[in-house]
């Protein structure tokens, strides 16, 4: 038998998509729907022998063609014509979410109504006669609770190829489709019949809840009550505050550091041994072995210790947003945002940037206006990001031991005032004339459902995994390659190879700046292709080959690296100009191929590569010079 | 008045939205005239401001309140 096609649709925060991701588990990819940044996502589950192929369509509260994301849904179901349509419903919030429905109808498309969050629909008071929603609607309707395998099970015995065709329209949306069509064919103002239709929409949603639901009054929900504390009154903002500092305590210091030192002990006391063991063992070449221990090895190996730091943020992220917290969030912090130029609901994306840029790049997709969109994308290169954070916190430990976290801190805040400045920028010229706007629905506040917290975790950290099996790989051999050789063959001394060569290029711009040496520009160019090699280039050309890129080893590297060139290369000052510039500068090409997806235009990479380039030159310059003319040196 | 003008606690029945991008939106998601809203607690910063309607919760800022006549109930 021919696989089912179903198709998932609903408004935002329905549980659609834990509803999809109960049915098809593990098995489903998130792709992209040809020519726009928006999820595609599907999956494949089945059900007494038979296959069923289930694909989640964006949520939406209407389908007007008014943005993407509507276009995708009645695009697909109209062109797709999947066998068995599901319109997911909050049981707790007929109302709107009938209005999707009966769109869906005016459009012929028949759709299975699944009441969902029947379970909270009680607590507000609301007893839905489902048999009667049936009989006005003409449309089969089914109960359930998101999480419950059981009522799961109940969702797939309807879905059937035949479940569809047993029923017709009512009579009540068959005269309001004729309604419809009646006000459509009689009046020129487009605008004027979309108004008209949407309050007969209106019209015809109280009749039929009239019809089918008893409400009870049962006082304010729990959700304003936890409001008031969280979202209105005068402790909102240091609540807020009080959970985002948790988020990075639990990230950096409770769980993520922890497994990361164990990740890296594993990587040097015995992966790394053993393969040098077994490398010698099979007889293998010099050359070769220093390439897979020295270079992969320790290249690949600094980017895995970030994973455990990775996945812990974006877990704690998703946890937040499945309660329903992130939506306050945004709630709160828009006039903050506004004022910086950006927008409440762009908090969220940012804060990944803290993690890694590329998430946070495409988290951008969330926001409502093309302007705010672009400007969140534009100005998440200036954050400190996952693979900066070693960077600062070596050479501020080398260069600043009394002060060395604060030092740290103030490199956050740089980065943060300059998003800001750029942010503010960027709305004064190129996007003047583009409107902002929020409309943000504050849903209740859940349990999250875990199995789509897991889901989403992995989603958005996966990539960093990727990044670290592709191009470090690949760059870690280059890096090699280049500070090994040059064009006479194999070189002894790093400062005859071609990486020397390539870095004095680089460097000579940056006499300004107090650190053009050689080894300093090479760190520079290698940190365009990922961060964390600008402090494993640096720890190779200067000697120390094992450096390990994690935050804390910091001190004990710092005092090995104290004692080479590289403290008789830097002065306190141009360490911190040479600072400011790695936090600033062109991001890193898998952030840059993000920026190219999200954006689908080259120009938007070019921009975002050069201005960056251009601020950190400045600003770092200013740096030394304003040192130096102030006595520090 | 406008829906700016409501206070936290009061309910007031939508009377007509002035023409603006938000329009259709905001129609969309149940604001037509006729509709009752009961006007919740703002944010701390006194916008956006947030609104109970046909069984939901809404924010949206006050410049674009400011765009929707209501009268008090």
């Amino acid at each position: 038998m021919a696989t089912l096609s179903v198709a998932l649709t609903g408004n935002p925060n329905t549980g659609k998509s834990t509803i999809f991701n109960e049915l098809t588990g593990a098995r489903q990819k998130i792709g992209n729907w040809p020519g726009v940044t928006v999820d595609k996502k599907v999956g494949y589950t089945r059900h007494n022998d038979r296959a069923i192929s289930v694909i989640d369509l964006p949520g939406t509260y209407s389908i007007n063609a008014r943005s993407p994301e509507e276009k995708i849904v009645i695009d697909y179901l109209l062109e797709e014509k999947p066998d068995v349509v599901v319109d997911v419903v909050d049981a707790s919030n007929l109302s709107r979410n009938l209005f999707l429905t009966i769109q869906f109808l005016e459009y012929g498309i028949p759709v299975i109504i699944d009441l969902n969050m029947m379970d909270e629909a009680k607590k507000r008071g609301f007893k839905i006669n489902t048999k009667i929603l049936e009989q006005q609607f003409g449309m089969p309707v089914v109960e359930t609770v998101g999480r419950s395998s059981k009522s799961i099970k109940n969702l797939l015995g309807v879905f059937t190829d035949t479940v569809m065709s047993n029923y017709h329209h009512s009579s009540l949306i068959e005269d309001h489709i004729a309604k419809v069509q009646e006000i459509a064919a009689n009046n020129k103002n487009k605008e004027q019949v979309e108004e008209e239709i949407i309050a007969l929409r209106y019209a015809l949603i109280d009749q039929i809840i009239a019809k089918s639901v008893i409400t009870t009054d049962v006082g304010a929900s729990t959700s304003e009550k936890i409001d008031r504390i969280f979202a209105n009154g005068f402790l909102a903002l240091p609540l807020l505050l009080l959970l985002i500092y948790a988020v990075f305590e639990i990230t950096f210091t409770w769980i993520g550091q922890p497994m990361a030192d164990g990740l890296k002990d594993l990587m040097s006391d015995s992966i790394s041994p053993w393969m040098q063991a077994s490398l010698v063992s099979l007889g293998v070449a010099d050359w070769l072995k220093s390439l897979i221990v020295d270079g992969i090895i320790a290249g690949v190996g600094s980017v895995l210790t970030f994973v455990p730091l990775i996945f812990t943020l974006f877990f704690c992220l998703s946890f937040l947003d499945g309660t329903g917290y992130m939506a306050r969030v945004a709630f709160i912090m828009d006039p903050i945002m506004r004022r910086a130029g950006l927008t409440g609901k762009g908090v969220m994306p940012l804060i990944m940037g803290f993690g890694c840029g590329v998430p946070a790049i495409m988290g951008a997709r969330a926001l409502d206006s093309e302007k705010d969109r672009m400007i969140s994308i534009l100005i998440t290169p200036f954050l400190t990001c996952g693979a900066k954070l070693p960077i600062m916190a070596l050479f501020a430990a080398m260069f600043f031991p009394e002060n060395a976290t604060n030092v740290v801190f103030c490199m956050y805040i740089v980065g943060v005032v300059m998003a800001i400045i750029m942010a503010k920028i960027l709305n004064i010229t190129t996007f003047k004339d583009e409107e902002s706007t929020f409309l943000l629905e504050l849903p209740p506040y859940r349990m999250p459902d875990m199995k789509t917290v897991l889901l989403e975790t992995w989603d958005k950290g996966k990539g960093y995994l990727v990044k670290a099996g592709t191009i470090i790989l690949a760059m870690s051999v280059v890096i090699w390659f280049l500070s090994n050789y040059n064009f006479t063959g194999p070189t002894e001394d790093m400062s005859e190879s071609f990486m020397a060569s390539i870095g004095a290029g680089m460097a000579s711009i940056f006499a300004f700046q107090g650190f053009s040496s050689w080894e300093a520009g090479a760190a520079i160019v290698t940190g365009i292709l990922a961060k964390e090699s600008v402090i494993s280039t640096i720890g190779i050309l200067y000697g120390v080959a094992d450096i390990s890129s994690e935050a804390e080893e910091a001190v004990n590297t710092a005092s090995q690296l104290m004692g080479t060139s590289m403290g008789a290369s830097f002065t306190a000052l141009s360490a911190l100009s040479f600072m400011v510039f790695s936090q600033l500068y062109t991001p890193c090409v898998t952030a840059m191929g993000t920026i190219k997806k999200e954006t689908g235009k080259w120009k938007w990479v070019a921009f975002a590569a050069t201005y960056t380039f251009a601020t950190a030159w400045v600003v770092s310059l200013l740096v030394y010079q304003i040192g130096r003319l102030l006595g520090f040196e | 008045m406008t829906l700016k003008d409501a206070t936290p606690g009061m309910t007031v029945k939508i009377e007509s939205l002035e023409h603006s991008s938000l329009k259709q939106r905001l129609m969309s998601m149940g604001l037509i005239k006729g509709t009752t809203v009961k006007v919740l607690p703002s944010a701390p910063l006194g916008d956006p401001m947030a609104i109970s309607i046909r069984s939901y919760n809404l924010s949206l800022r006050l410049a674009d309140a400011e765009k929707i006549q209501v009268s008090a109930l």
